[in-house]
């Protein structure tokens, strides 16, 4: 029997209440929302129900939205895959600025440079994450680089002109 | 990192101090890279060593990170196809459709069969290309240099067919959104056909060096195994997860380019050792092989890129004397042309495993956030806990067989 996305909805819905929301297939991929508070529970829900066995971990990601309310500044996206029935599945949570959320290291092995990687450009926290430092940029760096504020070439620069390359503040 | 080492803080230091005031052993650190001629890439190790016994290990990426996920979020979609080139440079080709298809799963482009057949052609030679690499590289470590230098020349042969499909070798910055930027010529068709005939042959004569030599056997067998629930916990996709004996494959799971009109097979190992590991790549040549020639026998007649004026640039000569060209070409330079908003995970087999690419499109010009899932990035975490207990030569063979590349490592 393959896994339906509505089973999969009524069982989060029964044991998280409105911890989880805004179910939506997204083109291919079944996604939803959870509360911070919930979210490692959520995961490990997801992994740990037999009928569901979402075991494999394929990505965790950070995303800053400077233009959503306080409480939905950052989300982390988790991308988990269940082998067996071939369906995926995507979770996501949306935290305030300054992000804090519990790490998944704990279920999965292979989150721990994943979240390393989340907090070294996005500054998100992961409570619990054994060694939460810098992975690919240096140690000594002060900001968090994939946060939209950050700008990507040196301001001060005059020899390149955007405005000729067809980029304006309205289309990038 | 030099005040790491004399740290006495570090918890190396600690160790040291702690075994030599209990039994007298002498503990020493040992720094393998960044830049080592065994470790094929900029990776840095330090390395806890009990004589020549690994004890632990402290991995440091990111030396040649180049913040590609920044730049893709300031350039327009076609633009970005240059930095997947330099993600996993042993199989650029792959990353490049892999980018192409993500874009059109988005904008909703079906793609003409002969684009696609054409795809599945080319990304199996840059498979071939990956894998051939990764073998051959894991003999030189072993002592085997001979079986490198011979199939090394047809490597050159692949990057050679990829010159004539697009002008380049390395990296390659091929096709377009919607299929390919022209027609392969008969040179590289007819390149294609002395590849096969004579890649195959040659492929045959190095697996026998190998695959039954005692020296090879001895190094290889049992080092750096990993089971398959720990493959899996760390994150392991490609080769070295069907090596621990898991028959995932994306090709098969969610087939994208017409994978399901071939037949082919999922090798897959036992023990996730570094000789199931190159057992499993050599099968893959060979699996690789087949698809090509399925490919070619049943290579259909027609367009090589979609009809999508709007995201594919006009011939150059069509836009100096028609006025419809003119406008697209404008258009598209110019970033006018509509992208709907939406959200997209498109996922391929890479050389080195499940490759994703997550786009999240806000209707602009330039993806909102861009996330590429490298395989090698994951899956280098259980490194350490590969080599812990070995010997340093066979780390520096684990770390062949693994064939991290430190471009897709760093992104």
């Amino acid at each position: 029997m393959a896994l339906e996305t509505a089973h999969i909805q009524e069982k989060l819905s029964q044991a998280f209440g409105n911890h989880v929301l805004n179910f939506e297939m997204k083109r291919d991929i079944f996604t939803f929302e959870a509360t911070p508070s919930t979210i490692h529970e959520v995961i490990r829900f997801l992994k740990e129900q037999e009928d569901l066995n979402f075991h494999f971990l394929t990505d965790l990601t950070g995303i800053h939205f400077p233009d959503n309310d306080a409480e939905h500044q950052f989300a982390v996206v988790y991308q988990l895959h269940n082998w067996i029935e071939n369906v995926r599945i995507r979770v996501k949570t949306f935290l305030p600025d300054p992000a804090e959320v519990d790490t998944v290291t704990d279920l999965f092995l292979c989150a721990n440079w994943m979240e390393r990687e989340a907090w070294d450009f996005f500054g998100i926290n992961f409570k619990g994450h054994p060694q939460l430092k810098r992975i690919l940029n240096m140690e000594e760096m002060v900001s968090h680089p994939m946060r939209k504020e950050f700008p990507m070439e040196d301001g001060g620069r005059t020899d390149k002109d955007d405005r000729f390359f067809g980029r304006t503040p309205a289309n990038c | 990192m030099s005040d790491l080492l004399l740290s006495p803080e570090h918890r190396y230091a600690k160790i040291i101090e702690k075994t030599r005031n209990e039994d007298g052993s002498e503990l020493s650190i040992l720094n393998l890279g960044p830049t080592h001629p065994a470790t094929h890439g900029i990776f840095q190790n330090i390395l806890l060593m009990d004589g020549e016994k690994i004890l632990d290990a402290e991995p440091t990426v990111g030396y040649i990170h180049r913040a590609f996920e920044k730049i893709a979020e300031n350039r327009p979609f076609y633009q970005i196809n240059v930095l997947t080139d330099r993600m996993n440079y042993c199989s650029s080709p792959i990353n490049n459709m892999a980018w192409w298809m993500t874009v059109e799963k988005l904008l909703n482009i079906e793609v003409p069969k002969r684009a696609q057949y054409l795809r599945v052609i080319v990304m199996e030679l840059a498979r071939i290309a990956d894998h051939l690499i990764c073998n051959s590289i894991l003999g030189v470590d072993t002592g085997a240099y001979t079986g490198f230098l011979y199939v090394f020349q047809f490597r050159e042969k692949i990057y050679e067919i990829y010159e004539e499909i697009c002008g380049a070798r390395l990296t390659t910055n091929m096709g377009r959104i919607g299929g390919f930027e022209r027609e392969w010529s008969d040179e590289a068709f007819k390149k294609l056909n002395i590849f096969l005939e004579e890649f195959p042959v040659a492929w045959k004569e190095f697996e026998n060096l190998f695959e039954r030599n005692r020296i090879f056997i001895d190094r290889t067998v049992n080092v750096g195994s990993i089971t398959a629930e720990k493959a899996m916990q760390y994150g392991m996709t490609g080769p070295n997860l069907r090596a621990a004996g898991i028959d995932y494959d994306v090709r098969k799971a969610a087939p994208y380019s017409s994978y399901e009109d071939f037949e082919f097979d999922i090798p897959v190992g036992k023990s996730g050792d570094t000789y199931d590991r190159f057992c499993v790549r050599n099968a893959e040549v060979w699996e690789s092989l087949s698809i090509i020639r399925q490919a070619l026998a049943k290579l259909p007649e027609g367009p090589i890129h979609a009809d999508v004026p709007d995201y594919y640039l006009p011939p150059k000569e069509e836009v100096y004397t028609n006025m419809e060209a003119l406008i697209y070409h404008f258009k598209i330079v110019m970033g006018e042309v509509p992208v709907p908003v939406d959200e997209i995970y498109h996922a391929v087999e890479g050389g080195n495993g499940e490759l994703g690419f997550y786009l999240i499109s806000d209707g602009s010009r330039t993806p909102y956030r861009l996330k590429f899932r490298r395989p090698c990035y994951i899956y280098y975490q259980a490194y350490t806990e590969m080599i812990k207990g070995g010997m340093l030569s066979d780390a520096i063979v684990i770390l062949s067989s693994l064939n991290v590349i430190a471009g897709e490592l760093d992104a």
